[in-house]
């Protein structure tokens, strides 16, 4: 912990901050320190660790100083902990909370979690080691040009550079974060490829895997956006498998959709659910193809899906065209309603809310005035007084 | 016990599927819908983290944002308009059905090295009119992803409430909670 000094927390010229992470004590070595409960920020060139109750209290150390790091897992009652093994201390160091210490190892204890995450930046950061090709500080410095002998200094010109710099450090991370895109394409294939081979596996084992064991991989593959690969007749009409979950849902559903207007959001349904069911969770595309199957199955609800493409879940009893009407009466009462207004009024949520309101625009009932204080929907007297 | 349903594991993490997952799923949908009267429906990676760490407490697993990115690109499936756009080396994450194109998505990224972008400024780096500038920005403020600052020095500047750090780690109160669950 002697490495560590007093410092303001603000980020220099040409320092990035990486990555922060709330909840971290420090550990000097093996012994616990009174550092206990801080904010712990990443940059391209130091770890600063700041108090969270005493915002004033803030130390660093240059990430220069690590020599390398490693995990320690989490045990019962212990926190996930990132063990950092340091330099010794450089001579001309800043003052910092400690003289001196017995180790040349501190220990980040994560007691929120964000160990994962904060290990991987940093790893990153120790790899690229930004701070030797980034300059900080607002202090002159002289570096002679070898071939030119000129001096550069920092001031305006430099501020004026680094802004250059960055910027085109940017343009660079937009084409790598797009390079990152077809990475993950090339990866998405690889998957693909990998689900056909045990589909394909399933086929020829047909006879020494049970009925059950079938369905259940069947499930998974389409849970996975892969077409039922023994029967193809069936993608589309679904599986057994979605039959019986469209069953399902239509049992646990009729009651909250009763409750919220005979109408809910997928978003809602697949919240609703899978915090009702606690384990064997539903995935997305479980869900969409069971509610895909609702009509044809004659239950009581069914999916409709609004031009904009959000999708939800309708009592069969419901009429969204009448509860258009309806939703004009409220709009004229109030002369004029944007879709937050309209919600709020009503008791929906805005989605469902704006779902309502542009439908009603649709069928010709009210009319919209867009600009940029929001878009507000008024009846449409181009229609009842002409 | 089933490969795929028992908490994270190899081919769970390798394929996006399974409970830990799913249930990191509607974590993110609660999150977004609690915070989308403040930003608009966009977020970014980092303060999505942030928050559904501090959501799922002490002692449940931890999530990376890897993990996260799996999560979002199953649940576009649900019509929600989930989307995921890079910027500046990370990501935003879009939780509404606005629609973004690509013209909206090249002034976000322009947008992310200050936290705000000026016309003026569009016209500089992406060569584009005034015009397309300002119908760009124009439907950002309607969608409640930007906000306008007629207050500053020289021209309006375009902020976008996603990308103020300040915000970041700021709990949701409890009245965003409601607005959260179904």
């Amino acid at each position: 912990m002697d490495r560590f000094a007093w410092t303001s927390g603000l980020l220099e010229l040409g320092e990035t901050l990486v990555l922060q992470q709330r909840g971290v004590r420090l550990y000097d070595g093996e012994e616990k320190v009174k550092f206990d409960s801080g904010v712990l920020l990443l940059s391209t060139h130091r770890l600063i660790w700041r108090d969270q109750k005493n915002h004033e209290c803030c130390i660093a150390i240059p990430l220069s100083q690590v020599v390398f790091i490693e995990e320690q897992a989490a045990g019962i009652g212990k926190s996930a902990k990132i063990v950092v093994h340091l330099h010794p201390a450089a001579s001309n160091k800043e003052p910092g909370p400690f003289q001196s210490s017995k180790y040349s190892y501190i220990k980040l204890s994560f007691k929120e979690h964000g160990q994962i995450e904060f290990y991987r930046r940093l790893s990153e950061e120790m790899t690229q080691r930004r701070w030797e090709t980034m300059p900080t500080g607002q202090t002159i410095q002289v570096n002679k040009d070898p071939q030119a002998g000129r001096i550069r200094a920092v001031g305006i010109v430099g501020i004026e550079r680094k802004l250059e710099e960055k910027r085109k450090e940017t343009d660079k991370n937009i084409s790598e974060a797009f390079e990152d895109l077809s990475k993950l394409m090339e990866k998405a294939k690889e998957m693909v490829e990998l689900s056909k081979s045990i589909a394909n596996k399933i086929k020829e084992k047909q006879g020494d895997i049970t009925e059950d064991e079938t369905i259940r991989f069947k499930s998974y593959l389409l849970s996975m956006g892969i077409a039922n690969p023994v029967t193809r007749e069936t993608y589309g009409s679904g599986t057994q498998y979605h039959m019986q979950l469209a069953k399902q849902l239509a049992g646990i559903l009729q009651t909250p959709l009763e409750e919220r207007g005979g109408i809910m959001s997928l978003t809602e349904v697949y919240c609703l659910v899978n915090r009702a069911r606690g384990l064997e969770l539903l995935s997305p595309e479980d869900l969409v193809n069971a509610c895909k199957m609702l009509e044809s199955l004659k239950l009581p609800l069914r999916l409709r899906i609004f031009d904009s493409g959000v999708m939800v879940i309708e009592l069969q009893s419901h009429n969204e065209e009448e509860m258009v009407a309806s939703a004009l009466e409220t709009v004229s009462e109030k002369g004029s309603l944007t879709a937050d207004e309209f919600a709020k009024l009503v008791g929906m949520s805005v989605l469902l809310a704006k779902e309502r309101l542009l439908l009603a625009e649709k069928m010709g009932h009210l009319c919209r005035d867009d600009s940029v204080e929001g878009l507000r929907f008024y009846p449409n007297l181009f229609l009842t007084q002409s | 016990l089933s490969p795929f349903t028992a908490g994270k594991g190899f081919w769970s993490e390798m394929l996006g599927v399974g409970d830990f997952y799913y249930e990191l799923g509607v974590q993110i949908i609660e999150v977004c819908l609690a915070l989308k009267h403040r930003n608009g429906g966009l977020i970014t990676l980092e303060e999505l983290h942030q928050q559904v760490l501090k959501g799922r407490g002490k002692f449940a697993q931890d999530v990376s944002q890897d993990d996260l990115l799996r999560a979002i690109k199953k649940l576009k499936v649900l019509g929600n308009g989930f989307g995921i756009i890079p910027v500046g080396g990370t990501y935003l994450i879009q939780s509404v059905p606005a629609e973004l194109n690509m013209d909206h998505t090249v002034v976000l990224q322009l947008a992310e090295k200050k936290g705000y972008v000026t016309v003026s400024e569009i016209r500089t780096s992406l060569k584009w009119e005034t015009e397309r500038a300002k119908q760009v920005l124009e439907h950002l403020l309607k969608e409640g992803m930007a906000w306008l600052d007629t207050q500053a020095a020289g021209e309006p500047q375009y902020w976008l409430p996603a990308l103020f750090t300040e915000l970041y780690s700021q709990e949701i109160t409890p009245e965003e909670a409601k607005e959260a669950i179904p």
